[in-house]
């Protein structure tokens, strides 16, 4: 696989605070990558020092095959961060312009990207009078005028009322589908299962987890149980060597799986050995609860 | 570097208050000097004419015309200092380092325009100067109109110096407005060093000495007052108004050194800065 972006050990301080601790981990062509973490996980400064507005303290990071300048680089990457940020007193159109001289893209482009994003009848309406969303898909047409290898997003969907969520994410997939790679930033779990199939979890700087969505946590699952003897459940699971943990809550046992088990094996073994069940479902954790249970236990 | 000039220019022409005061720091002197070119009859009372002085003649109007439109340098100043304000609060600046600009390229395409704007001053004053010149000298000879001349390339360098010396301030402070008191507080400063050098070389000819090195003296130093050199030329027998007008190559030198480490700072102070 190609790699787009690679980090490696790379850390930022602020003074005395570690912001970003020696995170390594590598981007690829065509997959659609998730960065989560929650408020102040450093997702931003992150981002900030691979898009050249923060200085690294260490480490290192390389775009493309790292043959070019970080600024050349960039000329080939799509990005918005935080919040969209244009010049309030040009049109929608003349912004798009600028970003065109930066980048070296031919004018023609901003017409065929104000379309795709909706926004070609307003692009001689000044900046300053769009909504927060038409500013932010601004932002993505603008981030996409050069056809970026790479489309960058962090929070899109940020502060945006359900329709303008929906406009952005119907966008991003649209987006993807195009076979762009994406490197998507936010603290929303279902935006990040609905988007990405990889995904880089962040804890105050600190990378807990990177790899495919579906593999996050190496869970082989857990069962949901219920049974008037519920003692007598609880013993036997214990002294099952398939079993990790245990929980009671009410009459519920959640018992979870540190070897594979199927669930109809599991319950003619316990019909078996004389405990009826009246409640049986065995579960893969959902994104929420293997994000908490990552960001929890570390 | 004209895809950079380019750039920056479109950031001010496409900002209608840059745009004014661009207009108001070129067509203001231009009208100034101009208008005062004319024999002005007040209503039949009384007429002026500051012709009549002989001050509009080669070589002494190159002197009194670019030290008097240096005066509007202000107006193009506050346009610099906004313009690297405005690039802060709008966040903007962020955003062209993200689309692929370099803080060097940054860095320049505001110097570049910063020269640009002082060539296109430098330029019309060179030909309002020649035009009202020409109709007050009765002169034809190249080599008498010229002389005098290098008050214009003072007049250019005094620009790009200052406008360099805004560009840092603007750079430091971030916000327009503050980066124009330091101005004032940089003018105070200089004359703080002037007191502390009188105090430690005690005597004042060493003292301005020292202060001649400071970024505003020097740029001042390049076009001294022209007034005195106005008496000085009505009364030629009159020794004690006899005083050094001339531009010198070495107070040249000190504006553009300070120009290059103002330039150069200001690129150190974005490339150390986080964003």
């Amino acid at each position: 696989m190609e790699p787009i972006l690679s980090i490696d050990n790379l850390t930022k301080k602020f003074g005395y605070l570690t912001a970003v601790n020696n995170l390594s981990f590598t981007i690829n062509k065509g997959n659609v990558y998730g960065i989560l973490g929650s408020n102040g996980s450093r997702k931003s400064n992150t981002l900030g020092i691979v898009l050249n507005v923060v200085n690294k303290t260490s480490g290192d990071f390389k775009w493309f095959d790292g043959s070019v300048s970080t600024h050349d680089a960039l000329k080939k990457v799509g990005a918005i961060i935080e919040r969209p940020n244009f010049y309030p007193y040009m049109s929608a159109y003349n912004n798009l312009k600028l970003v065109c001289k930066i980048k070296g893209v031919p004018f023609e482009k901003i017409d065929e990207k104000l379309e795709l994003v909706g926004l070609h009848e307003r692009k001689d309406s000044n900046f300053s009078t769009f909504s927060l969303g038409m500013k932010q898909r601004l932002a993505i047409a603008s981030a996409l005028l050069n056809d970026p290898e790479i489309l960058i997003l962090d929070e899109p969907t940020n502060g945006l009322d359900p329709q303008g969520i929906h406009q952005i994410r119907t966008l991003i997939k649209k987006i993807a589908s195009n076979g762009t790679t994406i490197l998507l930033a936010s603290h929303l779990l279902d935006e990040v299962e609905k988007v990405c199939s990889h995904v880089v979890v962040l804890r105050k700087g600190v990378k807990l987890y990177s790899g495919r969505v579906d593999e996050m946590v190496s869970s082989h699952g857990f069962f949901e149980l219920r049974s008037s003897n519920s003692s007598e459940l609880i013993s036997l699971l214990e002294n099952h060597s398939a079993f990790g943990k245990i929980n009671e809550f009410d009459g519920l046992v959640t018992a979870f799986l540190d070897a594979p088990l199927d669930a109809s094996e599991f319950n003619k073994m316990l019909f078996d050995k004389g405990i009826v069940l009246s409640h049986l479902v065995k579960r893969k954790p959902s994104l929420e609860e293997q994000f908490l249970q990552l960001t929890d236990h570390n | 570097m004209k895809r950079l000039l380019d750039l920056e220019l479109q950031k001010l022409l496409q900002n209608k208050t840059s745009k004014v005061l661009i207009i108001i720091s070129f067509i203001l002197p231009f009208f100034v000097i101009l208008l005062s070119s004319f024999k002005i009859n007040f209503f039949g009372l009384f007429t002026i004419e500051l012709g009549e002085h002989g001050i509009f003649n080669f070589p002494i109007i190159w002197h009194i015309t670019t030290f008097f439109a240096a005066f509007f340098k202000i107006f193009f100043a506050v346009v610099v200092v906004s313009m690297i304000g405005n690039e802060y609060s709008n966040k903007t600046l962020k955003q062209n380092l993200i689309d692929g600009l370099s803080k060097k390229e940054f860095i320049l395409s505001k110097f570049y325009t910063i020269v640009f704007f002082s060539l296109v001053s430098t330029l019309l004053i060179f030909l309002i100067t020649l035009c009202i010149g020409l109709y007050y000298s009765s002169i034809d000879e190249v080599g008498i109109i010229f002389k005098g001349s290098e008050f214009i390339l003072a007049y250019f360098v005094k620009l790009v110096g200052f406008f360099s010396l805004c560009l840092f301030f603007g750079m430091l402070l971030k916000r327009s407005a503050f980066a124009l008191a330091f101005l004032f507080i940089e003018w105070i400063f200089e004359w703080i060093v002037f007191w502390g050098a009188y105090e430690i070389l005690d005597g004042t000819e060493q003292a301005q000495k020292v202060k001649d090195l400071m970024p505003l003296e020097s740029m001042s130093n390049l076009i001294n007052q022209p007034i005195q050199r106005i008496i000085m030329n009505m009364n030629p027998d009159k020794e004690n108004f006899v005083y050094d007008y001339a531009v010198h190559w070495y107070e040249i030198v000190i504006v553009l050194i300070w120009t290059a480490i103002f330039i150069f700072l200001s690129y150190r102070l974005l490339k150390k800065r986080d964003l």
